[in-house]
């Protein structure tokens, strides 16, 4: 048995995993069969594989994988994740909810957080659980829709406006090479405001975690949402992170993702802009150094007419790392009078390290305002004298100016300004 | 203070500063004029040590200290100040900030702690009230947005928060319409003192009715090729450069 185990592939130990695991697996039995054969048709991304050739996807899951650990931090190892001192927490250790270090007893009029597995009968899961993450459209999803074992359902009623952040924290810990697939939803009824933030965190981490997380976020009219990754993984740890977004008429929704570490971090956040004056904004910072692969993939689908997208992404690529930046922006036929802006901007610090940018617009209509530019540079050499000729060190210069280009992204983020502090005072460390 | 002995420099091979000799002491205002391409920008460029310029003969020396040795930072250190002809925009970074940070490298240089935040404000008023600067302008990004006199003025703001024993002003005066000459000189008159030295490179005359020099250098072809008291640049402006080009028998 072992040596066969060894010689099979990731995907045949996939799918063998699957066969063995599936009865105890929460609900859903069909539709994950019918995931894994879409898992299985797609197959683990390889260098060949468009939407994946920049990462290497094969590498990071090859060996011997468990799905689950039974590896569990204290308390205080997790309270040191939680650099937000007024937050609803939720802690989702190693893929499973962990409720001693949750803190979501006595919740605010209108909201609503189960685990994924509890949520099963509720009538808003049922309606939308799975419906917008296509698992044909993506490896990933079909993998993590069979998989599907922890994670958290969260539920804003009509008009509810919670004013504190929910902090969901996705903690990985492992003491053996493992796969999760946390699985998340979150529905935000009409008129309803909240902000959350996912931040994805190792702690103690001694062997290689490989975390496919997947988040569906149903914004219904009106309803205004600001979404944060926080990325803060250490080189053990691998991270597919898919945010799966439907907006419907005049909802507001801002994506702000923070790659700040982490060995291969790609991102996929689809956002469906399924309504009339919708407003949609993706933010996005990269700071990538050593071996690290950072890939991140949006896309911004207008569906109807009257609607505005905004996107930025930075990143300071050092080292031998990589970075990816894929924006593909449709505008559909109906979507007229769309305004879709779009934007890349990168630092390459070093000759070693590798940048790919790549927008991708394809508009049906014909009366819309659609732009993208990107830039890839060094530190400019006139801005470094410049400084340089007023006492700054070139190190402290070079600081500075890094400091500026970030800050772009950052202080994109309004009304938060205890997670704007704390990252400002990451990213500064990090050019020290 | 300056001493400038047979200075030659070039860059990418070719030679523009051919021998260029200057004193200046502690309490003096120089006026280097000279035509377009005559090498004043690329005089003030290797003072304050800009790394495309290659020294390739002559010595520099500040305060009994090679200054052609020296980091630009280093320069700045020890009491240099360039004010650029052509002031750079830093986006997403703060005037004040950057002008904090940059004092007290300084201050650290010498030895000294970090400025108290009052006593910076204090300075950063009083030194903003000197230029007439607007405080909004202060505290935005440097140079972002700004007109090419609010620039200027900024770059002597950024003179009299450093308080440098040299300044070189690079041709401080182009682009400036009267009124900001006036308030660019009117600053520059008020931080003059018998303990700092003050370097005008300019093409024209005009600067000089405000900024009143000790002495006018006219630098042509890579040397100065004439040096006289204030009435020298009278006698060019009505004149013209052909008449140095006629007396050095180019």
């Amino acid at each position: 048995m072992e040596a066969e185990l060894k010689t099979m592939t990731t995907k045949d130990k996939l799918i063998a995993e699957f066969e063995s695991s599936k009865n105890s697996l929460f609900d859903n039995i069909q539709l994950r069969e019918q995931a894994l054969e879409a898992f299985s048709k797609q197959g683990i991304p390889n260098r060949k594989s468009e939407e994946y050739k920049y990462v290497n996807i094969e590498l990071s899951m090859k060996g011997d994988f468990a799905f689950s650990s039974s590896k569990k931090l204290s308390a205080k190892q997790i309270e040191s994740t939680q650099f937000l001192k007024d937050a609803i927490i939720v802690v989702i250790e190693n893929g499973k909810f962990n409720s001693e270090s949750s803190k979501v007893n006595s919740l605010p009029k209108g909201l609503q957080i189960l685990t994924i597995s509890e949520a099963v009968s509720d009538e808003s899961y049922t309606k939308h659980y799975t419906k917008y993450a296509d698992i044909n459209s993506d490896v990933f999803i079909a993998l993590n829709t069979a998989f599907a074992s922890g994670g958290v359902f969260i539920h804003l009623a009509k008009s509810a406006v919670i004013e504190t952040p929910i902090h969901i924290i996705h903690i990985s810990s492992v003491s053996e090479n493992t796969i999760l697939n946390t699985r998340n939803l979150i529905v935000v009824e009409e008129n309803a405001q909240v902000q959350f933030v996912e931040s994805y965190e190792t702690v103690d981490l001694s062997a290689k975690s490989f975390t496919n997380t997947l988040t569906e976020i149903v914004v219904e009219a009106n309803a205004i949402v600001s979404h944060f990754k926080i990325q803060n993984e250490c080189e053990l740890g691998s991270l597919i992170s898919t945010t799966q977004v439907v907006q419907k008429g005049k909802s507001v929704f801002s994506n702000h993702t923070f790659t700040l570490s982490g060995s291969l971090v790609r991102n996929n956040l689809n956002i469906v802009l399924d309504g009339e004056h919708i407003e949609s904004h993706l933010n996005g910072l990269y700071l990538t150094n050593g071996n690290q692969v950072v890939d991140n993939h949006t896309l911004v689908d207008h569906r109807k007419p009257n609607c505005n997208s905004n996107e930025l992404y930075k990143g300071i690529i050092e080292d031998k790392s990589s970075a990816t930046f894929n924006g593909k922006i449709y505008v559909r036929k109906d979507a007229q009078k769309t305004n879709a802006f779009q934007s890349n901007k990168n630092i390459l610090l070093s000759d070693d390290g590798t940048i790919n940018t790549k927008p991708q617009l394809e508009i049906y209509a014909d009366d819309v305002k659609c732009s993208h530019g990107t830039s890839t540079g060094k530190l400019d050499v006139d801005k470094i004298f410049y400084l340089r000729a007023r006492g700054l060190s070139e190190a402290s210069a070079k600081k500075l100016l890094m400091h500026a280009f970030a800050s772009e992204v950052l202080d994109s983020i309004k009304g938060m300004e205890e997670l704007h502090n704390y990252l400002e005072e990451r990213i500064s460390k990090r050019f020290e | 203070m300056l001493s400038i002995k047979n200075l030659h420099a070039s860059i990418d091979g070719k030679e523009i500063l051919k021998g260029v000799n200057l004193e200046v002491k502690a309490g003096e205002i120089h006026a280097i004029m000279g035509p377009n391409g005559s090498g004043k920008s690329t005089l003030s460029a290797v003072l304050a040590g800009r790394e495309d310029y290659e020294v390739t003969e002559g010595s520099v020396t500040f305060n009994e200290k090679d200054l052609l040795e020296l980091l630009p930072e280093d320069r700045a250190k020890e009491g240099v100040f360039l004010a650029f002809q052509y002031p750079v925009e830093i986006p997403g970074v703060s005037n004040v900030n950057f002008l904090k940070i940059a004092l007290n490298e300084i201050r650290a240089y010498k030895g000294l702690e970090p400025m108290e935040a009052k006593d910076f404000l204090v300075r950063l008023k009083e030194k903003q009230k000197l230029v007439e600067l607007d405080g909004k302008l202060a505290s935005r990004s440097v140079n972002e947005g700004f007109s090419g006199g609010e620039k200027k003025r900024n770059e002597i703001f950024q003179m009299a928060m450093l308080e440098p024993k040299l300044s070189i002003l690079d041709e401080t005066d182009s682009g400036l319409d009267i009124d900001a000459l006036r308030i660019v000189a009117g600053g520059v008159n008020k931080l003059k003192s018998k303990d700092n030295a003050i370097i005008v490179i300019t093409h024209y005359q005009r600067l000089l009715d405000y900024i009143v020099p000790d002495v006018v250098h006219i630098l042509y072809n890579g040397k100065i090729v004439k040096s006289g008291p204030k009435e020298l640049a009278l006698e060019l402006e009505e004149k013209g450069y052909d008449f140095i080009k006629e007396q050095v028998g180019a």
